[in-house]
């Protein structure tokens, strides 16, 4: 078992690697001089040269990506050309946004979905499954901006409940910060609810039909006490798998949740960094993006290992 | 109670027909919306965040817009009819040759950190913006000035290469506020400036907070607004729902005149259609062919009706343009008349020019909605004469910047113009139309360094003309400024002669 940890962890590193190169070279090919956005109209030859190296701009390739590792590995993240703070900081703000809302999207999709799941493969073929079954085709279908867009109309434009988009910040008390994440963290959770609700709805009947059910009932467990002590956990391998995978799917469906809502979270500073080709913005906030995604698979593994006693003996 | 008080701002049916379990529910989990909004506090939407607060180091007008005359002030200053004004110099003359201007500087006033302002200040900030290492979004503004020299704290002597005709106006402008030695290089994240407002926070790709500014020097002039907030929204969609959402009280450049008709119907807004300094161009390679020949150019400027053209790209808000310069700048002339609409005259002239065939190029537009639309209809307009244009969307900033505007390699382009009285592009060697007219330069140059009104009038209205019968670039539109904001707000510019958001004057009516 601790093999297996070692191996998955190692791969991890070695992913990451792999993806910082990658992530330099797409920056590298990238059409637009960042300091000639930056001067824009009023660029001329002499403010442009001198720009450009004060910006690093003017070193080789290879020089700028190992000074770009070196730095990450002394936390420190360099300069965003856009704004002229450390991007540290300026990703580190981000996040206060970003991980909030990613935890409430999460939070809102599992208690919606894993209810709506069981009940719905508990009673298979009632009117609460067929129920279930159109919440969920509907919400697939739905893209979550677009669901972001008819939240904003009815509860910011008519009922002027929430703010239409914009963050006060956490300063602003928590009452205020919870308050501008729940119409996207909505937004977020329909979608991901769905799918997370049929996966749920058919692990759930998989282990219905097992023989360990069939043997608790007639050591006379009631169905329902069946249902949540033994079928429910077991079923939960499969749904925990796909909570993983849509783990990216909530990152980039965060980049168009925040650009509707106007959060200032990390998927609208890649958003305007890439507009404003703020190449170390980019950088380091794909390369966090992409080892968020790497971690959160490499813990659904770990996760097996503690759900199913069954893996533990392999590798 | 909490939900009453934003009854008043908001659109549509109400929210007790969705029943009282909701409005409990909500009620309970604090969500009715915050207590009544103090009426001396203001939120104001901009499209655009600036890229750092320093207006002296950066290009952005976005800059200027957030900071200029609310953070940072100048020895003069541009007011919202265009003219120019003493601001922290009281006052000025200029020596018979136009040489040597001598300015007073006003007593008792201080930065936001308590530094006193004075003449060495003020050479400060005359000097970096024209040092070797400035990176001044006008640094060619600066270039005329020989030395300046502070004999006592309260004079400014500024002598000149040559006489400078707008001297005063260009000291009026965003880029040459003034700025304290000890603040100048954090200027970019915490602006200290002399203004009505002092910088309280930025919230980078969110807002920007300023607070009244207690030991402000223009006691006569204090502002009413005790907090001023500065939102981000690029979408017009968001625009439009955080100003029927109460979120936004004013949004002085509304981005999408489409949605604009719905507001100028409520009554619960004000809207504004201003003038701007935004001159929509279309730009052609004079260096290519056929766009080196004149014959061709002038054809394609009588191929473009104006007037529809602002109808199909901006719904009939703007204001067409002969030349480079708009109505709101000293001097202007309306050269609308020298090329009119005439397709017919215009296939005769392409005809006359070796293309009675018409030809085919390629027009790179912005992805900005009004540039690629403005591109849709000229290719409609220029078709109807044979020409025919191949639209190639190019990104706006990173694409446009290195192809058009870097490397010059395009035929057309469409482009908004932000400064003002920029005319001088025109002069420049290797800007991107690659136009040279020894004609135009002479006119400029007469006009730049004229000494007296009359003829700086006289030459800057014959360069105007010279633009209008060479057009290096298709005259299309002056961009209108439609402000929208909460029907009690008073004190906005409605026009923007430099790109700014003064709220110097602005307050709530009760």
């Amino acid at each position: 078992m601790l093999a297996f940890a070692v191996r998955r962890f190692l791969g991890l590193v070695l992913t990451l690697a792999v993806m910082s190169a990658a992530i330099f070279l797409i920056m590298d090919v990238l059409p637009g001089d960042p300091a000639a956005i930056q001067l824009g109209t009023s660029a001329r030859p002499d403010t442009l040269a001198a720009l450009r190296q004060s910006m690093g701009l003017d070193q080789p390739a290879v020089v700028r990506y190992l000074a770009w590792m070196v730095g990450m590995a002394r936390g420190d993240f360099g300069t965003s050309f856009t704004y002229g703070v450390p991007v540290a900081g300026l990703i580190a703000e981000r996040l206060a946004v970003t991980v909030p809302l990613a935890l409430m999207a999460i939070a809102f999709s599992t208690l919606i979905a894993l209810p709506l799941g069981v009940i719905a493969a508990a009673r298979s073929g009632s009117a609460v499954d067929y129920g279930a079954s159109l919440f969920a085709q509907v919400c697939v279908a739905v893209p979550n901006f677009w669901i972001g867009l008819l939240l904003i109309l009815l509860f910011s434009t008519q009922l002027g409940w929430f703010p239409a988009g914009g963050f006060p910040g956490w300063s602003a008390g928590i009452g205020a910060g919870l308050k501008a994440l729940l119409l996207p963290a909505i937004a977020l959770a329909l979608p991901q609810s769905a799918i997370l609700a049929r996966v749920t709805r058919s692990a759930v009947l998989d282990v219905l039909n097992e023989d360990f059910v069939a043997t608790a009932r007639a050591k006379g467990l009631t169905r329902r006490a069946a249902l949540w002590r033994h079928v429910v956990p077991n079923a939960l391998v499969p749904v925990v798998t796909i909570l993983g995978l849509q783990f990216s799917f909530l990152i980039a469906g965060a980049v168009l949740v925040e650009n509707v809502f106007v959060l200032p979270g990390l998927g609208r500073l890649a958003f305007q960094a890439l507009a404003q080709r703020d190449l170390l913005v980019i950088r380091d906030v794909v390369l966090l993006f992409a080892g968020l995604v790497v971690v959160v698979n490499f813990l659904v593994d770990m996760a097996y290992l503690a759900l199913d006693p069954r893996l533990r003996g392999r590798g | 109670m909490a939900m009453a008080s934003r009854t008043g701002r908001r659109t549509g049916f109400h929210a007790a027909r969705l029943g009282r379990g909701l409005l409990v529910a909500a009620a309970v989990l604090g969500l009715g919306g915050t207590a009544q909004a103090a009426k001396d506090r203001l939120v104001v939407g901009m499209p655009v965040e600036p890229t750092g607060l320093d207006p002296t180091v950066a290009a952005p007008v976005s800059i200027g817009q957030v900071t200029w005359q609310n953070v940072y002030q100048g020895l003069t200053r541009v007011d919202r009819h265009g003219k120019v004004q003493p601001q922290l110099a009281s006052g000025w003359t200029v020596s018979p040759d136009g040489l040597v201007y001598t300015f007073t500087l006003r007593d008792g006033v201080a930065f936001h950190d308590g530094t006193p302002f004075n003449a060495a200040a003020a050479k400060f900030s005359l000097d970096r913006a024209r040092g070797a290492d400035s990176t001044n979004p006008q640094k060619p503004y600066f270039e005329p000035i020989a030395s300046v020299d502070a004999p006592d704290a309260k004079t400014l002597v500024v002598t000149l290469k040559r006489p400078v005709s707008d001297l005063t106006y260009r000291l009026g402008m965003p880029a040459a506020v003034m700025v304290a030695s000890n603040s100048a290089d954090a200027n970019r994240t915490t602006p200290v400036g002399t203004g009505p407002f002092r910088f309280k926070a930025w919230a980078k790709g969110d807002r920007v907070e300023l607070e009244r500014f207690a030991d402000y020097w223009d006691k006569a002039h204090a502002p009413a607004l005790a907090q001023v907030t500065f939102r981000f929204l690029a979408d017009p969609q968001a625009q439009a729902a955080a100003l029927r959402a109460g979120d936004v009280d004013a949004f002085p450049e509304f981005s999408a005149p489409e949605i604009y008709t719905d507001f100028q119907k409520d009554k619960k807004f004000s809207t504004v259609v201003g003038n701007t300094e935004l001159k929509m161009v279309a730009g052609m390679n004079n260096a290519r062919k056929p766009f080196n020949d004149v014959r061709v150019r002038k054809a394609l400027m009588m191929a473009v009706d104006r007037k529809a053209l602002v109808e199909g790209a901006w719904s009939g808000f703007g204001t067409p343009i002969g030349s480079h310069y708009t109505p709101n700048d000293p001097g202007f002339v309306d050269t609308t008349g020298v090329l009119p609409y005439d397709p017919a005259k215009a296939k005769a002239l392409l005809a006359q020019a070796g293309y009675p065939n018409g030809f085919t190029f390629t027009l790179k537009t912005p992805q900005m909605a009004y540039l690629s639309r403005s591109g849709e209809v000229l290719q409609a307009m220029l078709a109807d004469v044979g020409v025919t244009v191949k639209i190639e969307p190019t990104e706006f900033p990173a694409k446009w910047v290195q192809e058009v505007f870097k490397d010059k390699a395009y035929d057309m382009t469409v482009m908004t113009h932000a400064e003002p009285l920029d005319i001088d592009i025109y002069a420049r060697p290797n800007y991107y139309f690659n136009y040279n007219s020894p004609k135009f330069n002479a006119a400029y140059t007469a006009a730049a360094t004229a000494t007296d009104d009359a003829a700086r009038t006289k030459a800057i209205g014959e360069a105007q003309r010279i633009l209008a019968e060479e057009v290096p670039a298709l005259f299309l539109f002056v961009m209108p400024k439609l402000g929208v904001w909460s029907a009690k707000v008073e004190g906005m510019w409605e026009s923007e002669p430099v790109p700014s958001n003064d709220l110097t004057e602005v307050r709530w009516r009760d």
